[in-house]
């Protein structure tokens, strides 16, 4: 058996690189590189300066965020489109503790916009469970409902970058050895949820949800209960995210975030996470968020019109779900093929 | 009131829209019996000449923009030895002022000064007040010019356009490059603001060049991404135009953080609270808008001239206003504030909104 396999597996350096090149992300990733090239060869300032190296790094931070959490909301086959209202919710309510509170020390403030994130999340997590309506149709409600709440409560008024402490307006920017901290928490995030969703037998078993709800209800998997942690995950991601939209863009209005669900949505959809459940990692999900705002930064100095960015983009997801259409009818086509060859 | 787009907020609006029709329905159940005074009214007032009784009504309480000009109306009224008083809706939907202009019209006031939620929806009310002989003021949000007798205008399209070149050419050395940050592409101010720039830079700034007019949508997000872009797209770009309050406080965010912070000059039109920090950090020099507090004054003393009888709303007539010198009443019953109020590091600890 030993010897077989290593005798079909000549070196595990070539195996291993095969596996990496051939892995649904590898594309994106490349599409990535290229896209940063070009823009860095038309104007080197791109990554060759320190606007332009932290701003690489930065930008996506908040994006990669959302789209990690909804990449394992997608990958139990639902979907949460209130991220984005929850991201309005808890930037507003961060801002407005610094207005009611100025001395409060800040890692409090982050604390109250998590949780504040993870009990909007429940709230979906709640719903979905109890009336065993789509998640779509529940998180489409309450996308309306918790921006219906921000403007109810801020109104016209927003939160300015005076009103905030000036050490957490820095998390926003500062850089630990060239690498900015909204970068390197990011990262933190991807890798302790990348592992989880690979490693842990509750993570595989979100896929396992995916693939077949009613299967994996059969078995005896604890479905509602996965599916109701995944959405507090993805709240408090998204919570998280309004932490730093603040932290990094210095003003809160009611209308923070807003349409940042369908960017998360399309991240994770471009990273390779197929829209019906059961398949795709977080790092895909990440390395799509990097990519769509990384176009929308390098679009404009390889002089396309900032009216094309969206079709960029539209055109970006459609080939991604082309993508993943014609791989799947290949492996199931490579699996029947394995069968029939086996019996 | 500040000059930022509506449009391409679709999803917001769309909610205030449910948010309105709600309360418009609710709002306008409570109206429809009693509308309009109950016709005896008072007039005993008929021993004093004028009735120097004025009533501010703004769009909204507690919005810092209104404080600030109805404090300016506050300190005017004193001046003449008027009576002031403040009465508004809590929210700044179309026709939340209908019975507060109702009330003001039974009290029998000398005069109301109004920022108008809608052009329309406050009409009848307010020419009901009129044929009582109260005399309509609008400041900052006009009506149907049918029902008002003066229109105080803060600022027309060619001083807004002018102070922000002035400004920019002057902290550029008057020449290099410079580019815009707009709200959205139809946005309709911004759109007629900018042709008037692009006008008075060929006619009297032949050294600097327009390198490009962006949208920032007015999505605070947005405006700072474009700035990066902006940044780094143009590497000798000298400054920054933002004619949107959205805008120009997203890209000195930017820039406040950024390497070019105090190397390109950033200004607009932004309010004092958004821009204080950038001001304070050395980001900003100067920027633009309106003094809502002169706006304030000079909408009580029209108030009170046309009261007096000084002033009917002709064009070519002219009242003195205080302080701020002598005005004259423009087309369509019109009164023009003046050039657009510079915010510098000097001043802007003395406003709050």
């Amino acid at each position: 058996m030993s010897v077989a396999s290593s005798a079909r597996r000549p070196s595990p350096v070539l195996s291993g690189l095969r596996s990496v090149v051939t892995a649904r992300e590898f594309g994106i990733f490349l599409a990535l590189a290229l896209v940063i090239v070009a823009a860095t060869v038309r104007n080197p300032s791109f990554v060759f300066s320190n606007d332009g190296s932290r701003d690489l790094l930065l930008t996506p931070a908040i994006l990669v965020l959302l789209a990690i959490g909804q990449a394992i909301v997608i990958i139990t086959r639902n979907v949460d489109l209130s991220v984005g209202s929850i991201l309005g919710l808890s930037a507003y309510l961060v801002g407005s503790i610094f207005v009611a509170a100025p001395g409060l020390p800040y890692p409090l403030a982050i604390l109250a916009g998590v949780l504040l994130g993870a009990l909007l999340g429940l709230v979906n997590g709640a719903l979905i469970a109890i009336a065993k309506v789509p998640a779509l149709v529940i998180t489409l409600g309450t996308l309306y409902a918790f921006r219906g709440i921000n403007v109810l409560w801020a109104g016209g008024d927003r939160i300015n970058a005076g009103d905030m402490p000036d050490d957490f307006l820095a998390l926003g920017t500062a850089r630990l050895l060239g690498v900015p901290y909204l970068s390197l928490l990011a990262l933190a995030v991807l890798v302790a949820a990348g592992w989880y969703l690979r490693n842990l037998r509750s993570g595989r078993e979100l896929y396992a949800i995916g693939s077949d709800p009613a299967a994996a209800n059969l078995y005896g998997l604890p479905v509602t209960r996965r599916v109701f942690a995944a959405f507090v995950v993805s709240g408090a991601l998204a919570g998280l995210a309004g932490v730093l939209y603040a932290a990094r863009y210095g003003t809160v209005s009611s209308q923070a975030g807003s349409g940042f669900e369908l960017n998360a949505v399309a991240a994770a959809v471009i990273g390779g996470v197929a829209i019906f459940g059961g398949s795709g990692t977080v790092w895909g999900a990440a390395i799509g968020a990097v990519l769509l705002l990384t176009i929308n930064r390098a679009l404009p100095i390889l002089g396309v019109p900032a009216f094309w960015q969206r079709a960029v983009v539209g055109g970006l997801i459609i080939g991604a779900i082309i993508l993943d259409r014609v791989l799947a009818v290949r492996q199931s086509r490579r699996l029947l093929a394995e069968r029939e060859g086996g019996s | 009131m500040f000059p930022r787009s509506t449009h391409s907020r679709g999803r917001a609006v769309g909610i205030a829209a449910v948010a309105l029709t709600v309360a418009l329905t609710a709002a306008g159940c409570a109206n429809g019996g009693g509308g309009g005074p109950s016709g005896t009214g008072g007039g005993d007032d008929s021993g004093s000449d004028a009735n120097l009784s004025i009533a501010f009504l703004p769009k909204n309480l507690g919005n810092p923009y209104f404080e600030t000009s109805n404090a300016g109306g506050e300190r005017a009224i004193e001046e003449f030895g008027g009576e002031y008083q403040e009465v508004g809706p809590t929210e700044a939907s179309p026709d939340a002022q209908v019975s507060f202009i109702n009330t003001l019209t039974q009290q029998q006031v000398g005069g109301i000064v109004i920022s108008a939620n809608d052009p329309n929806a406050v009409c009848d009310a307010l020419n009901e007040a009129r044929e009582l002989d109260i005399k309509v003021v609008t400041f900052d949000s006009d009506t149907d010019s049918e029902c008002r007798d003066l229109f105080i205008n803060q600022a027309d399209a060619e001083g807004i356009a002018k102070v922000q070149v002035d400004l920019i050419t002057e902290q550029i050395g008057d020449s290099g490059q410079i580019a815009i940050l707009s709200a959205s592409a139809n946005a309709t101010n911004q759109n007629a603001w900018i042709e008037l720039m692009q006008e008075e830079l060929e006619a009297n700034h032949p050294d600097v060049e327009l390198v490009e007019v962006a949208y920032g949508d007015d999505d605070d997000q947005k405006s700072f991404d474009q700035t990066a872009a902006l940044l780094q797209t143009y590497p000798e770009l000298k400054g920054i135009i933002s004619p949107t309050t959205v805008g120009i406080a997203a890209a000195a965010r930017y820039l406040s953080t950024s390497e070019f912070k105090g190397k390109v000059a950033l200004t607009g039109l932004g309010t004092p609270n958004q821009m204080r920090e950038y001001v304070e950090d050395g980001t900003v020099t100067s920027f633009a808008l309106w003094n809502p507090e002169d706006l304030g004054y000079l909408a009580a003393y029209a108030a009170k001239a046309l009261i007096e009888g000084e002033i009917s709303g002709e064009e070519g007539e002219s009242f003195e206003a205080g302080d701020l010198g002598e005005y004259e009443v423009g087309a369509n019953a019109t009164v023009l504030l003046g050039d657009p109020f510079v915010f510098d590091a000097e001043n802007i600890g003395e406003f709050d909104f």
